[in-house]
């Protein structure tokens, strides 16, 4: 860092990378969350993308983006972009909603070409006059003529010269942000451990890029990354569908049952079937089934066998799950069924994220049929939920279903590696011989939790049939008595609502002051709500928060808890689904609602604004 | 374990059977079914505990109900996919998958293929009696062409599946069919079935007695069963008719049936059958043959021995899991994962 450059300190800082699918905008944000992650900045991360695998180079369809935020109290990857990179014209069209108004644009111009601007649909061939960009606020990068310098000696020819691009604007990135070119050099060399000759290239070029923006712009204020304080430990960079496969091997190693996942590739739930399958490493049976229907299928048939069974899928494909998931409740067989929201109904946006199907998972099968419903709130506590969602699962004899969303699934967080200390054991309800010699039936239920127990295959003297027509509470053979239907029906709803017990009390944040006005959210949207809080809170609008993760049963105190407030301000990525379903536990009380369905993440300002809004009423 | 000495297992068809009478209507050839069904698991002799029966529903799916071992009457056509969870999960276990043609073919139709394309090691027990009778009598996918029933009152316009076709088509390496009242041959069909690696696949034909009554009877009726149909063992002569006195031989691409000692034929041009053959082009003929122009063919037809679903996935997992040599969770993750300390 050159002594005469002026160093601003910043709490946190938004960069949006956009370019065409094949730039490499991914990895190149990719590498600057690590390598501020590991300064000791906390990191968030969404990609967007489009629903295309491939569209025309320099078309504005085929741009995606990959927005980072790093520095103190991230929770969210940031509402508006300090900083855009744009690799071409369409993706400075694009892009350009999603900067701050005062925002920085680094940008390829001799991307600037007539071809290129007819692609992106300008009208003129100045696009920065154009969109009505304040010229001092962008910074345009040679960056061909600059890759052609630096890699002349290189031997690559035009085309993998052009390919380290998105190296040239990480290099400008990091000398903007203060970052060590030599912390991106060590991801490059992991990265490229079998090339030499590729890393050699990228390197270059990263020393380019940072050289290029030094020399050229060193009046420009360079900023500093304030940090955080975080617990010790081993820490990753992790995204929510692999915190949710992880997790789920987690509760496999604390029950010591096999996991087995039985699923069918979809968006944008589809990452956690690849990570399982990857860790047959670990002893994980992954199965890729032939459709949606046989990937819950076949892990009722797992869970009957006595593994840990799960299924993963996103809305279209629990809609067809449906049946299945209601003979795991009659057959009373636990199984996690993981659905990564998205944009519905039908296909609807299968690439963007919102919280639509919370109605579908707590009622949408047929007959009275409960089940628990879990929801995550951010891409490491995926981890988590999904651990707590197998724990209930195996230990309750129930289905859970965890719904996460494309939002938090994507995206990505720092992630401390757990010990095994850190989680509990999972103990599950299996049949003890004791209770077989003393003449068990398959819906013997005890206690006061109404699980009936769990007899595997294999088991001496507990041979026993399940299904899916209703059995009778004291012989569990068929019955279709009517007051023994009753009494099944009562016991598999206490069953259900017993979980209370072991799902942590509401606990709202900002509570001191006993705050009369709390918000509420639920699932993926924790990050927005919470530092939406934390902004009415310091602007000296009290407001309580609170996120819900346990759904059906709610905390046990929950309801009683929002009765103490004025207001209730339900913000969610819905028409209103959260909100409906308090309002049927809380009659005569009125739930404020702050809702979108966009597609799109919450902004921080929508939920600050529409908090306000209510407070002034 | 499956004992290849029937009698040595020390299992009885009763160890099988649990307390519960049969709810099918009297005179249903599930009864003979159930029956021989528990014979053939005495033979082979693996204990009740470590026997699953998988059904879907529909009549014959009530049948894991009837049975002392574990099992599980499932959702409609799921039999298969479910009972492909049940044996992946656990390789160990011997899971047999009961469903009927409705069941099994047309809302399962797809679960189906798959298994038998996958060659998960499930034996599938196919009940077919062209008709859906706990909805009381709906036509069925294998119904035949202009078959009349009360969803189709002027005939169906509709060509039928026929099993076997199927699960050749599948790429199927083990299908046997029997009669419901031939209680040897579904039994000889059961047990080959069982031993066989992979799905196999025993069609029955079984007849409804109150909605389809006698839909098979122009090859099952014993006095034209032995002109009719043919029993196929692997390694013996194709040979069929009242004392034996007809036999299969090869016409050009074709099958023909012969009278041994009339136009020239002995029995030295009669086919031998090769179940176990992996080709399946002869195979196949002998499973399409209907009972009118050639017999009906009933016994074990294909028995290809293939690596089979189950053990290939136990077998990758382990492999996998010795070559990388993880401890748990954290250890992969330490290992593979980029990660930086905080202290």
């Amino acid at each position: 860092m050159s002594k005469e450059t002026n160093v601003k300190t910043i709490d946190r800082v938004v960069i949006r990378f956009a370019g065409d699918s094949g730039d490499g905008m991914q990895l190149a944000g990719n590498i600057f969350s690590n390598i501020s992650a590991g300064e000791g900045n906390e990191i968030s991360t969404f990609p967007d993308y489009p629903a295309e695998i491939r569209a025309p180079q320099g078309s504005l369809s085929g741009v995606s983006g990959y927005q980072v935020s790093v520095g103190k109290e991230v929770h969210t990857p940031g509402d508006a972009a300090d900083v855009l990179v744009a690799m071409n014209p369409a993706a400075l069209k694009t892009n350009l909603k999603y900067l701050r108004p005062d925002g920085i644009i680094i940008c390829d111009e001799e991307s600037f070409t007539p071809a290129n601007l007819k692609k992106a649909e300008y009208a003129t061939e100045n696009p920065i006059e154009e969109l009505g960009i304040n010229p001092d606020r962008i910074l345009l990068v040679p960056m061909a003529t600059l890759l052609k310098h630096t890699l002349a000696d290189s031997g690559l020819d035009q085309k993998a010269m052009m390919k380290c691009k998105n190296m040239l604007a990480l290099g400008v990135i990091c000398w903007l942000f203060d970052r060590p070119v030599e912390s991106v050099l060590k991801k490059l060399q992991a990265k490229f451990a079998k090339k030499p000759a590729v890393y050699e290239a990228n390197a270059k070029v990263v020393q380019a890029g940072w050289d290029y923006g030094h020399n050229t712009h060193s009046s420009m204020p360079v900023y500093r990354i304030e940090t955080s304080e975080s617990a010790p430990g081993t820490y990753i960079d992790i995204t929510g569908n692999t915190a949710t496969a992880w997790g789920l091997i987690m509760a496999s190693e604390k029950s010591g049952r096999p996991l087995f996942l039985g699923s069918y590739p979809i968006t944008p739930a589809t990452d956690i079937l690849h990570e399982l399958a990857k860790r047959k490493d670990l002893g994980v049976k992954a199965i890729q089934m032939e459709d949606e229907i046989a990937g819950v299928c076949s892990a009722i048939g797992a869970s009957y066998a006595g593994r840990l069974a799960v299924t993963s899928t996103s809305g279209p494909g629990l809609s067809l799950k449906s049946e299945g998931i209601g003979l795991a409740v009659m057959a009373e067989l636990p199984l996690v069924v993981v659905d990564v929201q998205r944009g519905g109904p039908s296909t609807g946006l299968p690439t963007k994220t919102e919280q639509t199907d919370l109605m579908q998972a707590l009622y949408g099968r047929n007959g009275e049929s409960p089940l628990c419903v879990v929801a995550a709130t951010s891409p490491t506590d995926c981890f988590d939920m999904a651990f707590n969602a197998a724990k209930i699962a195996v230990e309750h004899m129930t289905p859970v279903i965890l719904l996460t969303d494309a939002f938090i699934a994507n995206g990505s967080s720092a992630w401390r590696v757990p010990e095994d200390k850190d989680y509990p054991e999972i103990t599950p309800r299996f049949v003890s011989e004791e209770q077989i010699k003393a003449g068990w039936k398959p819906y013997d239920r005890t206690g006061e939790d109404f699980s009936r127990f769990w007899a595997v295959p294999g088991t001496e003297g507990a041979m026993h049939r399940v299904g899916g027509l209703e059995k009778d509470f004291n012989t569990s053979v068929i019955s279709t008595d009517g007051p023994n239907h009753q009494k099944m029906v009562d016991a598999r709803r206490k069953k259900v609502a017993a979980i209370a017990n072991d799902i942590p009390l509401m606990e709202p944040l900002f509570n001191e002051e006993n705050p009369d006005t709390i918000l509420i959210g639920w699932g993926g949207t924790y990050g927005h709500l919470r530092t939406a809080a934390t902004q009415l809170n310091a602007e000296g609008k009290k407001v309580a928060f609170y996120q819900f993760k346990y759904i059906n049963p709610l905390p046990a105190n929950a309801i009683e808890t929002l009765k103490g407030y004025k207001r209730i301000i339900v913000a969610e990525l819905n028409t209103g689904m959260f909100a409906d379903y308090l309002q049927m536990h809380l009659p005569g009380k009125e739930i404020l609602r702050i809702n979108k369905v966009e597609g799109q993440p919450f902004l921080v300002k929508e939920i600050v604004d529409g908090v306000k809004k209510f407070m002034e009423d | 374990m499956i004992m290849e000495d029937n009698k040595t297992t020390g299992f009885v068809p009763a160890d099988y059977k649990n307390s519960q009478s049969a709810r099918w209507c009297p005179g249903c050839g599930d009864h003979a079914i159930l029956n021989v069904l528990h014979k053939a698991m005495a033979e082979l002799g693996v204990a009740p505990k470590d026997t699953a029966v998988i059904s879907g529903i529909g009549c014959s799916s009530r049948l894991p109900y009837y049975m002392n071992t574990y099992g599980m009457h499932t959702i409609h056509g799921r039999a298969a996919a479910i009972a492909t969870g049940v044996k992946t999960a656990n390789p160990e276990l011997t899971v047999w998958q009961v469903s009927g043609d409705g069941d099994g073919l047309a809302i399962g139709g797809n679960h189906f293929i798959h298994a038998v394309r996958r060659n998960v090691d499930i034996n599938i027990l196919l009940f077919n009696n062209k008709i859906y009778g706990l909805t009381k009598g709906q036509y069925s996918p294998t119904s035949d062409r202009g078959f009349v029933s009360k969803s189709s009152p002027y005939g169906t316009v509709e060509d039928p599946f026929i099993p076997a076709e199927l699960c050749f088509g599948a790429r199927g390496n083990f299908f046997a069919r029997s009669i419901d009242i031939l209680l040897d041959t579904s039994r000889e069909c059961m047990v080959a079935a069982a031993r066989h690696k992979g799905t196999a696949v025993v069609e029955i034909m079984q007849n409804c007695v109150i909605f389809n009554h006698g839909i098979h009877e122009f090859f099952a009726n014993k006095e034209n069963r032995a002109e009719h149909t043919i029993i196929l063992r692997h390694g013996e002569k194709m040979l069929f008719g009242k004392d034996n006195s007809k036999g299969l031989v090869q016409d050009g691409f074709g099958l023909k049936a012969v009278t041994i000692g009339e136009d020239g034929y002995t029995i030295d041009d009669v086919l031998v059958h090769d179940a176990h053959a992996r080709e399946n082009f002869l195979q196949q003929q002998l499973a399409m043959m209907d009972g009118h122009d050639l017999p009906l063919a009933l016994g074990v037809i294909r028995d290809y021995e293939a690596a089979a679903y189950d053990q290939e996935v136990a077998r990758q997992t382990a492999e996998v899991q010795a070559k990388k040599g993880f401890s748990n969770l954290r250890d992969m993750i330490l290992k593979t994962c980029e990660s930086w300390e905080i202290k």
